[in-house]
């Protein structure tokens, strides 16, 4: 399984589909966030691998 | 996928435009799109003198980064406003450009800290107000307009830099249209162009996506804030932003579209009738610019 972290929130998803329908998948928008493994940024076509954290960031910040 | 460039694996693929870059492509594309929109927009020449306002967000300080490392004089201007949000939102800010500053010796910060300066910060001085419904939003946006202008004109500086992206200006965009606020939409552009005691302001990442500028921070290594200002949140902007956002998910570069039109279109005169100026005099108790007769609304609040 593939963890996925966002806010304070994690889950755990199938490995083998892209970053970027994992998004989808758990109710997210692949515009509003950008995922990072092993503090790199990865593109969202990259395939999620068995055992991969991912922490997915919220690009909207700041004041 | 591989980098459009060299063939290595990407490390950020930017739909709107079908373009892949690797870690090292990207830091290098990312400036390359800030100098022509400086260019573009005949934002400032090498000789001016800048003031980037920075934060400790994401944008403001990629911005300043990014003006550095292009040769340009750039100095920050941070405005202390005493929000607190539970987790001190100012004080983490300023830690963040603190960080920042640590990693490029030789830059200048300007300093306003409002409760230090005038005895109160942003959410109780709105609080005795009573604008903004709560919400400390006006004020603060009140406040920092003015401290801006008043260190941009002060400080000889030639334009003020914002680090507002293109998700921010169409977000403001699409709330204006929305209400057909034609004298906001005249005023709505990259360059806001110096006038009878207002600095020039400019915007030089406002063709770049809010995703593309957070994806530059993160690359570059720059520690920003991620927490948005705990008075944004449940914002009208950001309700605006998440459905662009659903737009552009299904029909990629629709938000540069829509801005890019929308410039075109005032280009070709289409707000000129509600491009008037409304007259500015000095505050007579502070010298600033204003509208308001007599003395101005950021001397009325204290």
């Amino acid at each position: 399984m593939v963890k996925f972290i966002h806010r304070q929130q994690e889950w755990e998803v199938k490995a083998g589909m892209t970053i970027r329908d994992a998004i989808l998948k758990l109710g997210l928008n692949p515009e509003a966030v950008l995922a990072v493994r092993d503090e790199r940024l990865i593109n969202d076509d990259t395939k999620i691998q068995e055992d991969d954290v991912i922490k997915l960031i919220d690009v909207v910040s700041g004041g | 996928m591989k980098c459009r460039k060299c063939g290595r694996e990407a490390g950020f693929n930017m739909r709107r435009q079908k373009l892949a870059l690797c870690a090292e492509h990207y830091l290098e594309w990312f400036p390359s799109q800030v100098e022509r929109a400086i260019h573009k927009y005949k934002m400032f020449t090498p000789g001016d003198k800048v003031l980037v306002a920075v934060s400790g967000g994401k944008d403001s300080l990629a911005l300043w980064d990014v003006l550095l490392d292009l040769g340009y004089h750039a100095e920050g201007l941070y405005i202390g406003l005493g929000i607190d949000g539970g987790f001190g939102y100012s004080r983490l800010s300023l830690e963040k450009i603190e960080g920042f500053m640590a990693t490029r010796p030789g830059a200048v910060l300007h300093t306003v800290d409002i409760p230090q300066t005038y005895g109160e910060s942003v959410p109780q001085v709105a609080r005795r107000k009573h604008r903004g419904r709560g919400k400390p939003c006006a004020v603060c946006g009140l406040i920092k307009r003015y401290v801006m202008n008043r260190v941009a004109s002060e400080g000889h500086f030639d334009v003020l830099a914002t680090g507002h992206n293109l998700d921010d200006e169409v977000a403001v965009l699409f709330g204006n249209t929305l209400h057909w606020q034609i004298g906001y939409l005249a005023r709505q552009a990259p360059v806001l162009e110096e006038r009878d005691g207002l600095a020039c302001k400019v915007k030089p990442l406002c063709r770049l996506y809010e995703r593309e500028t957070a994806a530059y921070a993160i690359v570059k290594g720059i520690d920003y804030i991620y927490e948005e200002c705990p008075h944004a949140v449940g914002a009208t902007t950001n309700r605006y932003k998440e459905l662009l956002n659903q737009l552009e998910l299904d029909s990629p570069g629709s938000k540069l579209q829509f801005y890019i039109t929308f410039l075109k279109a005032k280009e070709e005169g289409l707000f000129q009738q509600a491009a008037e100026q409304v007259a500015l005099h000095p505050c007579q108790n502070c010298g600033q610019p204003t509208t308001a007769p007599g003395i101005c609304t950021f001397c009325r609040l204290w």
